[in-house]
């Protein structure tokens, strides 16, 4: 199993009180809730703990992009990764990901990321994405193009990768005279992309797709539905006359480890709490603006929730336990969830979160190393 | 009265068009939120005009408007949508999003308009004055922030939509996300066009207008040579619905006193 360390960097001294006035910890909330000081902190400790993820025999660390959010401080994980290649010597560096449809000139991204590559020699892995449905309301990006954006930048980037330039690209919202790049990827043909998501079923068929066969990492998620997206991608990868790699399958979810079940969820039952009930929650028009899903999948979407009640639910530390959004446990329970998922999909590649919403340094440092010790050997 | 319904097809689109009245053509032009049912309104205007109210492409029942990407478009399928009707020139009334397209049509060709009558119309932008965020607004607040008078507002909260209605206001607010996210409902070049609006015109708006501020209106009237502007008390964004005898009949003094 292939290992990577995730980092969003949330911004942890938001004062909650003030958090639970506004409809969102994204976009709205005021930035004067936030303290220049307080944050170099954070990304002193966080950028700490990924690199000591090399010492502790992790394969990758991750790091990722949101904008104007309390829930993760990286508007632009090109300039982390930067730092991280500075601080590293081996381990690869994954973006999960760049949200693509968010730009306007989408050379931009190729270009820093052939940059990123050569400055690592070889060490970076892509990340492609949308953003989530409040990036629409920051950058002002017509949702409703959200899924030509991402195709259209998606090939033009990996055209400037691997295909001899100057050419030209002409497409419905990119358009370009010359694609060259300076420098060019230092990997042949091109880094490794990865795709994150939440599972749609058009997501699944192109990534799957054998020109492609991207790997799939689902996000934050309970057991059963990665269970299910995993195995969707799997039979896709059949479907399209192919055996996929455990590599190709990937679960992104956080995980504490203490010495018993008990301890873990005492530890970490706030933190995680404080993740799903503050930092991620956004009202559904802002998580969902027209286009961002297709029509008839925000048909169904909207039809299933109204037969839910349209109330979000608040969800405890025992919930996302039971459900298996968050791996919280013992090193020996965290360890048979892992293999049991293992078992049912065949996935080899673990994008863990061992930092979450409030979780102190203390806490993540102790965590990262025990689950480096008492997981990580169970499981290579 | 109650409106005939008709289906009428225009280039690839098959729109959903209510009529009634019998006089002058005028062609109502909805708002983002769609087509509502035949009301107090369009009564009032039927019973001096031959009343039109098509359901714009992409909206409602009006089948795929995939090839309208923008507002520019639907100016350009409103000019054919005219061409169509074989009615000579038509009263052009444009309610917000309908408003601004009323405008984008009248400043290309305004040989089959007889008069423009826009509703505290989207399209302009004046620095300094922002607008509501009505992407952003949740479901009550949306309604709620369409209108003055609260009375309204509870009863349309007090509803629950049917699955289709539902299906509808979705639609409804995918095609409205199209043509109205970025910029945020408007054009930058319209305003420098609206001199070409040579008919007779007329702005109305709501003074306690929540979505577009009423500061609009000025904007408007000195851009179209021929407008006059009217703002309406104890009005809304959507005024037509709250005032509704109020605004018919504004509309339709300014109409037989062409």
């Amino acid at each position: 199993m292939q290992f990577t360390c995730f980092h969003l960097m949330p911004y942890r001294p938001l004062d909650m009180e003030e958090r639970a006035k506004h409809r969102s910890a994204w976009v709205v909330l005021p930035n004067t809730l936030y303290d220049p000081e307080r944050g170099a902190e954070q990304y002193e400790s966080y950028l700490a703990q990924l690199t000591s993820a090399e010492g502790l025999g992790f394969d990758v660390i991750g790091v990722n992009e949101h904008h104007q959010t309390a829930y993760g401080m990286m508007p632009a994980p090109n300039l982390i990764a930067s730092a991280l290649i500075q601080r590293t010597k081996k381990i690869r560096i994954a973006i999960l990901g760049r949200a693509l449809p968010l730009t306007n000139n989408p050379i931009f991204i190729a270009e820093e990321l052939a940059m990123l590559d050569t400055l690592s020699r070889g060490r970076i892995i892509a990340g492609f994405v949308r953003g989530i449905g409040t990036e629409y309301h920051a950058t002002g990006i017509n949702p409703a193009h959200s899924h030509e954006r991402y195709q259209e930048a998606h090939d033009l980037i990996v055209a400037a990768w691997t295909k001899p330039g100057p050419f030209e690209f002409e497409g419905e919202h990119y358009n370009f005279r010359y694609v060259n790049l300076w420098p060019r990827p230092y990997q042949r043909p091109r880094p490794p992309i990865w795709i994150p998501s939440q599972g749609s079923s058009e997501t699944v068929r192109w990534a799957a797709a054998p020109e492609r066969k991207y790997p799939f990492l689902v996000t934050f998620s309970a057991f059963d539905l990665v269970k299910r997206y995993l195995t969707s991608y799997a039979d896709q990868a059949r479907q399209y006359g192919y055996e996929p790699l455990g590599s190709q399958l990937g679960w992104a979810v956080p995980i504490y480890v203490a010495d018993t079940d008990e301890q873990a969820k005492q530890e970490a039952g706030g933190a995680i709490e404080s993740l799903f009930n503050q930092f991620l929650p956004n009202p559904w028009e802002m998580l969902l603006p027209p286009g961002y899903m297709s029509l008839s999948s925000m048909k169904a979407t909207m039809k299933a929730r109204r037969s839910l009640g349209s109330r979000p639910r608040t969800q405890t530390a025992e919930d996302l336990i039971s459900s298996g959004t968050a791996l919280i446990g013992s090193p020996k329970t965290v360890v048979e969830k892992i293999k049991r998922m293992q078992d049912e999909t065949g996935f080899d590649n673990l994008v863990s979160m061992l930092q979450f919403g409030t979780l102190s340094d203390e806490l993540t440092n102790r965590n990262m190393q025990m689950f480096a010790s008492e997981v990580m050997p169970h499981l290579r | 009265m109650s409106p005939s319904v008709i289906y009428h097809e225009v280039r690839s689109a098959r729109v959903r068009m209510m009529r009634a009245g019998a006089g002058e053509p005028l062609v109502f032009l909805h708002g983002a939120g769609g087509l509502s049912p035949w009301g107090p309104f369009l009564e009032d205007l039927s019973q001096h005009f031959d009343v039109i109210a098509p359901e714009h492409p992409g909206f409602g029942d009006s089948g795929d408007g995939a090839f309208i990407r923008n507002v520019a478009d639907m100016a350009m399928y409103y000019l054919d949508f005219l061409d169509s009707l074989h009615a000579g020139a038509v009263h052009l009334v444009g309610t917000s999003l309908g408003g601004w397209i009323a405008a984008e049509t009248a400043v290309r060709n305004c040989s089959r308009i007889a008069s423009v009558s826009l509703l505290a119309p989207a399209g302009l932008r004046i620095k300094g004055v922002p607008i509501g965020d009505n992407f952003i607004w949740g479901p009550e607040e949306g309604v709620r922030n369409l209108f003055f008078n609260q009375a309204y507002a509870d009863k349309l909260l007090a509803v629950e939509p049917t699955e289709d209605e539902a299906d509808r206001q979705l639609t409804n607010r995918f095609m409205a996300t199209r043509l109205g996210w970025e910029p945020r409902w408007f054009s930058p070049s319209l305003q420098k066009w609206l001199h070409r609006i040579q008919v007779p015109s007329l702005v109305l708006w709501g003074e306690e207008d929540r979505l577009f501020p009423v500061e609009y209106a000025k904007l408007w009237g000195d851009s179209i040579p021929a407008a006059q502007v009217q703002t309406v008390p104890n009005a809304g964004h959507l005024m037509q619905i709250e005032c509704a005898q109020d605004v018919a009949k504004r509309l339709l003094s300014f109409l037989a006193g062409r």
